[in-house]
């Protein structure tokens, strides 16, 4: 019910703004970037510890679906996705993982690849998209639409600039959120 | 008939009675146990026990094609469902996320137990600390997400500690959130039997299970244009069975109408045909009650030899028939047994010599044929007179008689020819030895080329991993054996660390010793002391130390948790998974540990692993290595045993004939013969194998039959015995030739080297006739 509502409320408000900027030229934009690097700092809000889990590193992205994260604190962690396989290499430990048996890395990747590459379909097969904003500082809120991703995340909210992006916050189903701050190293 | 051939008969009928009684009752079976050596090394026994019991025994690969992604995906939730009701199945996998919730649970569950990383240590202040701040580390990863719901319960991380040891490996790519091949146009599954992979009869019902049910599945979600393709071991050793035991009857069938067909076209009476056939039978039933007797089990191909025996065996009926018609049966026990006993010994000394074969299959081969061949000799010389009668009235063959006196004439001019022929084989063979044998067991699989292709195509989408090396320590006990695991573990651990290897696998992991487990338990604080350093270690830390009551209840509850043992697996996939490792023998128990080398150097890790296993007492297998050393153990064997049968035949004809000359020329046409035979096979492309040597061997036993009656005539060799000689060499040339219409490599081999062999062995022999003896 308090989903719905919130649907119903941000598609009220999604009305006046497509006027000016909507999904499809934000998608448009997001297609022509072809990668790049870029730093982050991801905070995790987990309700069991009294601060925030910090991490930081790189990203690195390559049109349309290689995207490498590399953690550099507080462990180093390579995380790379090619495709269909999520690959973590951790403490000596390679990990390999199948994206159709993991839904929240699926739901995770999905929302990030399909942002990044501007893949509209992708988006819209999972979830319910809101754009708020203008072309230069814009929010793209994505709600689940299936059961089974709605079970793990409550909502992703994405921002950010033209064609590049700035935030990824993901509020999980059980309250935990985590944000993802990224500033790009340079433009291809 | 006299009373001495009554009692000769009685003995006879009475001996075939019970023959026929151990025959009724006798273990017959298709199973690869055929091939495995009766006097295993230890790293054989290994081999042995891993494709009897082991994991990859008992692996059944499914793939579903046709339909679109969605269907055979639908077809693949619908037919685990299926199977995982039934009971064959120990484990049934297609991907599906869910499918390994049990195991996770019970690894949670025993945590404590089972994580390397539970000592005295890890539970003090400071150990509390690092192994938390590791945890909540973890948590900036995915990977660790996936375990923040423990975290409350587990902040040691020991779920994490547990999974880190298990091979995450690659998995097989997924469609529709089940696996399928890479380019997705197939769906997998992946079964484990419960059935041992040397039961066949357990392998073949869970395959016609897995076809029912698929069917079913077809049935109940409408994808009619589905269908399934398995394959796995199992599957290999049912229908092996299945060629066998077609061939068993084809092969018979052929072979006893067509010798029958010659018989009575040379007897044209239906009296003479079933007295004749009487040795024969007796011979077949003979070999089978005898290897029956003597090995408790008779395999199938062992059988399948039973139109060669026909072949061989019918001569001597034929023999008696043709020559005792016009001189009489004294006259013929006179003239001819002789001869005959001494061909008949020479077979035996052929098929002897393979009695002290480590190859079970070719030692019951010789057992059968040997009792097969003497029991026919022996019912023709002593039973069979007394049931024919004096009279015999047997057709006039003069006239294939006066016809062969005129072709052997003929042949005579042969001899140059025949000469420059073994010679030119000769230097051929000569010229190809190095590429003469095939080097490896495969060439004796009965496995057609389609499902070998099939297989592997299979095996590399689902990215099963070929078990190749492993290391294995014994014990008196379980528990012993499970401490060697664990102290080779922790020498393996090193090698694992400093990137030597790339894993092992061990039972331990699920199963640890009673020793480790207690040593694990006793290094759990008791929950007051627990709390008080959780409190003093948490102190800067965000998780705070109230929060963590779940993990004091369950360091409490583990203190006091019995020792887990092999029941407490059950109905996970686990306890396969330790079955599968941790095997009794008949000396105690073994584990083996599966080796993951690193895929481009092999060669160096296993050096590595041997330093690091030194003076363990752990022996260190790569089991393909093994296979072909096996076949390489069982080819120079056969070598040995075939130069030692030609030994003792040579030796047995000397002592019989007396005469270096008369001896070089009964040998001489049998040298030419199998110089022949091997130089056309190989010319012809045929891939030589142990069996082809086996053949070699008894091309000279059987062969030299013919060549003694060149010896023995002594003179003349009238037209009857030229006419008998004929039928049986036919005969006996059908009865081989019949092998190589067989499937099954081992058969055929001996049916296409001992087949034109035998015939060229007489034909040689008429052409090299001493000149004195000839007509």
């Amino acid at each position: 019910m308090k989903r719905l509502f919130a649907i119903v409320a941000l598609l009220a408000l999604a009305l006046p703004a497509s006027a000016a900027f909507d999904l499809g030229q934000l998608m448009n934009n997001l297609a022509r970037h072809q990668g790049g690097a870029a730093k982050f700092v991801e905070k995790k809000y987990i309700a069991l510890l009294d601060k925030p889990v910090v991490s930081s590193g790189e990203l690195s992205y390559n049109a349309p679906d290689r995207l490498e994260k590399r953690t550099l604190t507080p462990k180093p962690e390579t995380l790379i996705l090619d495709r269909d396989r999520l690959s973590i290499e951790r403490e000596k430990q390679k990990l390999t993982i199948n994206l159709a048996n993991q839904p929240e890395a699926l739901a995770f990747v999905d929302s990030l690849r399909g942002t990044l590459n501007g893949n509209r379909v992708a988006l819209e097969k999972n979830y319910f998209l809101h754009l708020a904003g203008n072309h230069d500082k814009w929010v793209l809120t994505l709600l689940p639409s299936e059961q089974k991703i709605a079970a793990l995340v409550q909502r992703i909210t994405v921002s950010g600039s033209r064609d590049q992006i700035r935030s990824i916050e993901y509020l999980q189903a059980d309250g935990d959120r985590s944000v993802m701050l990224i500033e790009a190293l340079e433009t291809r | 008939m006299t009373q001495h051939g009554k009692r000769a008969f009685l003995l006879w009928l009475l001996a075939m009675l019970a023959g026929a009684a151990i025959v009724w009752n006798s273990r017959f079976t298709a199973d690869m146990s055929f091939f495995l050596p009766a006097r295993p090394s230890a790293e054989q026994q290994v081999l042995v026990d891993q494709l009897k019991e082991g994991a990859v025994a008992r692996l059944l690969m499914v793939a579903i094609a046709g339909g679109d992604a969605g269907q055979r995906a639908t077809l693949s939730r619908d037919l685990r469902g299926r199977l995982e009701k039934t009971s064959e199945f120990a484990a049934v996998q297609n991907g599906e996320s869910g499918s390994l919730d049990s195991e996770r649970d019970f690894l949670f569950r025993h945590r404590y137990l089972l994580s390397p990383a539970v000592t005295p240590q890890r539970f003090t202040v400071d150990g509390l600390r690092t192994a938390i701040a590791d945890s909540i580390d973890r948590l900036a990863s995915p990977a660790g997400m996936l375990l923040k719901a423990q975290l409350p319960r587990d902040p040691t991380g020991e779920l994490y500690a547990v999974l880190g040891q298990l091979n995450p490996g690659a998995q097989p790519a997924s469609r529709e959130g089940v696996w399928a091949s890479p380019d997705g146009e197939r769906a997998l599954l992946l079964l484990q039997t419960r059935a041992l992979g040397s039961d066949t009869d357990g392998q073949e019902a869970a395959i016609a299970l897995v076809r029912e049910q698929f069917a079913a599945a077809v049935a109940t979600t409408g994808s009619a244009d589905a269908s399934l393709q398995l394959s796995g071991p199992g599957l290999f050793a049912v229908k092996a069975r299945a060629t066998i035991k077609g061939d068993v009857t084809r092969l018979s069938i052929i072979s006893t109408l067509a010798i029958v067909a010659v018989l009575f076209f040379v007897y044209r009476s239906a009296r003479l045909l079933a007295l004749g056939l009487l040795p024969v039978l007796s011979g077949a039933l003979a070999g089978i009650v005898a290897v029956s007797l003597a090995y408790g089990t008779v395999f199938g191909i062992t059988v399948g030899f039973g139109s060669a025996l026909i072949g061989e065996a019918v001569d001597y009926s034929i023999y008696y028939f043709v020559q005792s018609g016009r001189s009489g049966v004294a006259a013929w026990q006179a003239r001819f047994w002789p001869t005959i006993r001494l061909g008949v010994l020479t077979s035996v000394c052929g098929f002897g010599a393979l009695l002290f074969s480590g190859f079970p299959g070719l030692a019951q081969l010789g057992l059968y044929a040997l009792s097969g061949v003497a029991t026919a000799a022996l019912v023709t010389r002593f039973v069979l007179p007394h049931l024919a009668g004096e009279r015999i009235a047997m057709r006039d063959l003069s006239h294939l008689g006066n016809a062969l006196q005129r072709a052997l004439r003929g042949l005579r001019h042969l001899r140059w020819p025949a000469l420059g022929l073994a010679l030119a084989a000769t230097t051929y063979l000569a010229l190809e030895h190095d590429r003469l044998w095939s080097p490896n067991l495969s060439v004796l699989s009965t496995a057609n080329r389609e499902d070998v292709a099939a297989d592997t195509a299979l095996r590399a989408d689902l990215g099963t991993p070929d078990s190749r090396y492993m290391a294995v320590v014994t014990g008196n006990g379980r528990e012993a054996a499970l401490q060697a695991a664990e102290r080779a573990g922790q020498m393996l651990d090193t090698l694992v660390a400093s990137g030597r290897i790339e894993g092992y696998d061990s039972p331990t992991r699920f199963l640890p010793s009673a020793a480790a487990q207690a040593t694990r338990r006793a290094s759990l604080p008791d929950a007051d002391e627990l709390r008080l350093r959780l409190q003093t270690a948490q102190v800067d830390s965000p998780l705070a130390a109230g929060k963590l009551e779940g993990f004091i209840a369950d360091i409490a509850a583990a203190s006091s948790q019995p020792d887990l043992t092999r029941q407490d697996l059950n109905g996970t996939s686990l306890a396969l998974a330790v079955d599968a490792l941790l095997l009794q023998g008949a000396n105690g128990w073994s584990v083996a540990l599966p080796l993951r080398l690193p895929s481009d150097d092999p060669a160096a890790a296993l050096v590595a692993v041997r330093g690091a296993l030194a003076g363990s007492g752990a022996l260190l297998i790569d089991l393909k290595g093994e296979f072909d050393r096996l076949y390489t153990d069982y080819l120079h064997e056969a070598v040995l045993l075939a130069l030692a049968g030609l030994a003792a035949i040579v030796a047995l004809l000397a002592a019989t004939l007396r005469s270096p000359r008369r001896l070089a020329a009964v040998l001489l046409p049998l040298v030419v013969a199998v110089l022949l035979v091997i130089g056309g096979l190989h010319l012809s492309g045929e891939r030589l194998h142990l069996l082809h040597l086996v053949g070699m061997l008894l091309i000279v036993a059987v062969g030299s039959n013919y060549a003694l009656f060149f010896d023995g005539a002594s003179g003349q060799l009238d037209s009857d015995t030229l006419a008998s000689m004929a039928v049986a060499n036919l005969t006996t040339a059908i009865g081989f030739g019949t092998l190589a219409l067989s499937q099954v490599p081992m058969l055929h081999a001996i049916g296409v080297t001992v087949g034109p062999g035998a015939v060229l062995a007489l034909l040689l022999a008429a052409i090299f006739v001493p000149r004195e003896t000839a007509p």
